[in-house]
């Protein structure tokens, strides 16, 4: 299996066509699909057309970009212009966006070639890839677990070797905890940093694009791809994104570096797997040269309720827009008036925890309600982005666990929405505070389920993450994010 | 006695090249429907508004000539309502930092109304309820056009009030660019808040009446609201809190809904839209780029030497005050006397004919030009009265003069012979002028006659009184 760079290069010089590259990931999504079900749509036809143009193009002598052929999968909230775009959701199950997001336009404008569009948890809401109107999917080292979610779908595209890189979304750990179940890289660069134009909203304040990929390498290459501002989002960052490929190339060792384990989130909660992957880091990073060290974050815990109490609010405001009027099909047409078949159409065509967020975000902005909570959310958020701030004082990067647990049984945490949430308490803090996470492959447990830890950097240093991440590929090697069996 | 307690919550579209959040033109006068529109103004799945830089500094003049008072930072939130034509169920709108606040206007007599705000929000859709259909249509070519919204203290205390109050501000946002602000055209709309108490006493129960479309429609409204709380009262009933319509055919409001629950619209801060500075930097731009305010334009007038009257009719009609200011410049005579002919005979062959001062072809340096042939004596106001509505249709009146021989006779041994010859052929005239002086316009109107009316009067009549008295 290439990596994107080596893939970009042999197109690029002729040693292989885009058309094969294309087929041959076509074919394995395929070949996944039926176990695993990581895919909405498999793009057999526009992803060979792509392939077939970047070919002619090739021939022609033009330089298509350093992406070329690459098959990349797009998160299926993120819209692709003439590719339907569901967002795992009944009620957009026959969306095709009439435009592309900035970020897929950008891959694309380099010669990456979408082939799939990825399942997920409905809108982006769940963490284990089951709430979505499309099935589950399938953890592809134990079939009978969760992959992680939302990027579930995503995440597993890249775990089985069917594309090097894919888009995931994510908005309090969408894209790392999925990252950590399937033993891949999960990067949330700094809010801002990627446009949100064209991603189907979750929660507006914490969103962010992801990318899911096996090595530092495609990372970095995605993210120079892929960064840089965009008039059409006012929350883009201005200026000049950080040159993340350089990054790769110019990180030697970690000599001086302070790492701080935050802990709060270090001790008790978290598994005995997840506690070993976290030592096995820690000795590789002093081994890299790195001064590892305690911090404090005291108000960490309370990420969750915070978290939780934000994204609804504002989920409950994006999704009021899927009332049957233009998208899902409409229900309860039956003269009793509009007021009633908006109510119907969003009963039928949103899934129940999607539902169960609306309303509780809808609660937590009515009036008399508000400043008891959605105005504290808003109060626990800037003090834990105070804290934290506080802590990158004394250290350069951060270091947690990415998930309490790794992968569960699927069904385990159905019923149990407050268990599902609280395995977000590592990767919420992240997007409360805006800045940039990754969580890295730290090796595989006993019962040979893959592990990952999470890296937090300061405000607007996504490179350092790419960084240690570079050092510490290249520090384990070959086995540093295996491929998963089929 | 009971006096009347008013608010006024007025809409006005904004005058931008784009809507307010995306690039789609913000008019969309006589398009089909649903062409004028993208997929932010649709709500489409992932887009994400961007705000319309003119729009705020619009917003922001027309806020600074309300003179109110702009914060360092502006905000948008959404206000959350289910409606088939509002694409996204929620409106962006402003909550608690709009572009301006605590500013104020002054009517005539010298009173200050509070303008409690003035905050911006985007439009919504239209729709449309064919008639016997089991079906309504939606048209989202409004849909994210730019508005403002502002709302005033219940500082007003009559009908009339009001009215003066609506016309200050239309011309204060004409004048400003700001905005068509023509009621007709559905560019400005305003919803009214009014109750009765007696002087001094706490306020009353308010009633708020909606669909008034037209400043008279307003006042009318007001006054026949005024009476109605004003008999229920005296009768010893009570104002019910609600909302009412207003029948445009019948002059009288109607109950439309009661307030006994107040809609929670869940205003949030927008998380698409990062707060805005308004930097002083920025504001010292907008105030540059400001233009004359009525007020000042009427000071203006006054010092030009026109009536009180005659400068606030045409300081606070935009159309007029352009045309007064470029004729004004190219015309020697008096200020007053183009005002005159403005206000007077111009408008009146306007409203006559329908016709807008924009849309019809008269020049201000024809007008101009015309006034100055009858003050050089050249021809005579009554000629200038008759060859107007030619000038009016585009003609110059030197051409229209020259071509129809319409010059008066100054030459006074001209008018002399004339004179001479009416004198010899009416001696009966002559004998009766001397029983009583005034006969001398019979002779007057002949000579007139003679020369079809191209003597000059005066002369003439000098003469005449020379030549009999």
């Amino acid at each position: 299996m290439m990596t994107a760079v080596e893939i970009g290069r042999q197109v690029a010089s002729g040693r292989v066509r885009a058309q094969e590259i294309v087929r041959a990931a076509l074919e394995r999504a395929e070949l996944t699909q039926v176990e695993l079900n990581a895919f909405i749509t498999i793009a057999h036809e526009s992803a060979l057309e792509q392939a077939e143009k970047i070919d002619e193009r090739l021939a022609a002598g033009e330089d298509v970009g350093p992406l070329a052929g690459v098959p990349i999968v797009v998160k299926d909230n993120i819209c692709t212009e003439g590719l339907r775009s569901t967002a795992a959701s009944e009620s957009l199950a026959s969306f095709v966006p009439p435009y592309s997001a900035t970020v897929v336009e950008r891959l694309e404008q380099a010669g990456a070639v979408v082939v799939a569009k990825a399942n997920l948890d409905e809108f982006g809401m769940g963490s284990s890839n089951e709430n979505s109107a499309f099935g589950a999917v399938k953890n592809p080292w134990d079939t009978s677990r969760v992959p992680g979610g939302s990027s579930g779908g995503s995440a597993v595209a890249v775990a089985t070797g069917v594309v090097p890189i894919a888009l995931g979304t994510d908005t309090g750990g969408s894209v790392r905890q999925p990252g950590s179940f399937t033993g891949v890289i999960g990067f949330k660069p700094t809010y801002g940093r990627l446009s949100r134009y064209g991603v189907i909203a979750y929660a507006s304040s914490l969103d962010q694009v992801g990318v899911l990929c096996r090595s530092a390498e495609d990372l970095a290459l995605s993210m120079d791809v892929m960064a840089g501002h965009d008039p059409k989002d006012a929350t883009s960052l201005a200026g000049v994104a950080p040159a993340f490929a350089k990054a790769v190339t110019g990180a030697s060792d970690l000599t001086g570096v302070r790492v701080g384990l935050i802990e709060e989130l270090t001790g008790e909660g978290n598994s005995a797997g997840v506690m070993a992957a976290l030592e096995l880091t820690c000795e590789r990073l002093v081994q890299l040269g790195a001064e590892l060290q305690q911090v404090s974050v005291p108000t960490a815990r309370d990420g969750i309720p915070a978290y939780y109490l934000v994204a609804m609010a504002e989920a409950s405001s994006n999704l009021a827009r899927y009332d049957g009027m233009v998208y899902s099909s409409r229900t309860g047409e039956d003269r009793l008036g509009q007021a009633d078949v908006m109510m119907k159409s969003r009963g039928s065509s949103l899934g129940p925890e999607v539902r169960r967020r609306i309303l509780m975000g809808t609660y937590a902005l009515s009036a008399g309600y508000y400043d008891a909570y959605y105005g504290k959310a808003l109060k626990v958020r800037r003090l834990i982005a105070h804290e934290i701030e506080r802590a990158f004082e004394e250290v350069d990067l951060l270091l947690t666990p990415t998930v309490p647990s790794v992968a569960y049984p699927l069904g385990e945490k159905v019923d149990d929405p407050l268990a599902m949430y609280l395995g977000d308490i590592d990767t919420c803090l992240a997007n409360l505070v805006g800045i940039a996470a990754i969580s890295v492959p730290a090796g595989f447990t006993a019962e040979r389920l893959p592990c990952g830890v999470q890296f937090m950097a300061p405000a607007l240093q996504d490179e350092r993450l790419v960084g240690v991440t570079a050092l510490l590929e290249r520090h384990v090697g070959e086995k540093f994010a295996p491929l998963a069996p089929l | 006695m009971f006096e009347a307690v008013i608010g006024l919550e007025i809409h006005l579209a904004l005058r931008t090249g784009s809507k307010m959040f995306c690039g789609c033109a913000a008019e969309s006068l006589g398009l089909l429907p649903n062409v004028n529109t993208c997929p932010v103004c649709l709500g489409l799945p992932g887009s994400l508004p961007v705000v319309n830089r003119e729009a705020i500094e619009k917003a922001l003049r027309f806020s600074l000539a309300l003179n109110c008072q702009v914060p360092e930072v502006t905000q948008f939130h959404r206000k959350h309502y289910y409606y088939p034509d509002a694409p996204k169920n929620y409106q962006i709108s402003q909550f608690d930092r709009p572009v301006g606040e605590h500013g104020f206007v002054e009517l005539e007599a010298g009173r200050r109304i509070g303008v409690t705000r003035c905050h911006v929000e985007e439009d919504a859709g239209r729709s449309v309820h064919p008639p016997y259909a089991p079906y309504s249509l939606v048209d989202l070519n409004r849909a994210g056009a730019p508005l403002i919204e502002m709302v005033t203290e219940p500082d007003l205390r009559t009908p009339e009030e009001a009215r003066e109050f609506l016309v200050k501000i239309r011309a204060i946002a004409q004048a400003l660019d700001v905005s068509d602000a023509s009621p007709e055209a559905g560019k400005m709309r305003a919803d009214v808040n009014v109750s009765i108490r007696l002087p001094g006493e706490a306020l009353g129960t308010k009633v708020e009446v909606k669909n008034l479309n037209s400043f008279k429609s307003v006042q009318n409204a007001l006054a026949f609201e005024i009476k109605r709380q004003t008999d229920l009262l005296e009768s010893g009933r009570s104002v019910l809190q609600e909302t009412r319509g207003w029948n445009e055919g019948g002059q009288r409001t109607y109950s439309m809904r009661s307030k006994e629950e107040t809609a929670d619209y869940r205003y949030f801060p927008d998380p698409d839209l990062p707060p805005m500075r308004v930097a002083e930097k920025w504001l010292e731009t907008v105030r540059a780029a400001t233009p004359e305010l009525p007020d000042a334009k009427r000071e203006r007038y006054r010092e030009l030497g026109l009536r009180a009257f005659d400068a606030g009719l045409i300081a606070f009609d935009v159309e007029l005050a352009t045309f007064f200011d470029r004729a004004v410049r190219v015309y020697e005579g008096e200020a007053q006397l183009l005002a005159n002919w403005l206000n007077g005979d111009v408008a009146g062959h306007l409203n006559a004919n329908d016709l807008a001062l924009s849309r019809s072809k008269l020049s201000p340096e024809n007008l101009a030009s015309l006034l100055t042939l009858v003050d050089e004596g050249a021809i005579s106001g009554k000629t200038a009265k008759d060859v107007l509505p030619l000038v009016i249709d585009g003609g110059d009146p030197k051409t229209i003069v020259e071509e129809r021989g319409l010059k008066q006779i100054t030459d006074l041994g001209a008018i002399e012979a004339l004179v001479d010859a009416v004198i010899a052929a009416n001696p009966a005239v002559v004998e009766r002028v001397k029983e009583n002086p005034k006969v001398i316009n019979v002779l007057l109107g002949q000579v007139m006659k003679e020369s079809r009316g191209k003597a000059k009067p005066d002369a003439v009549r000098e003469l005449l009184n020379e030549k009999l008295g």
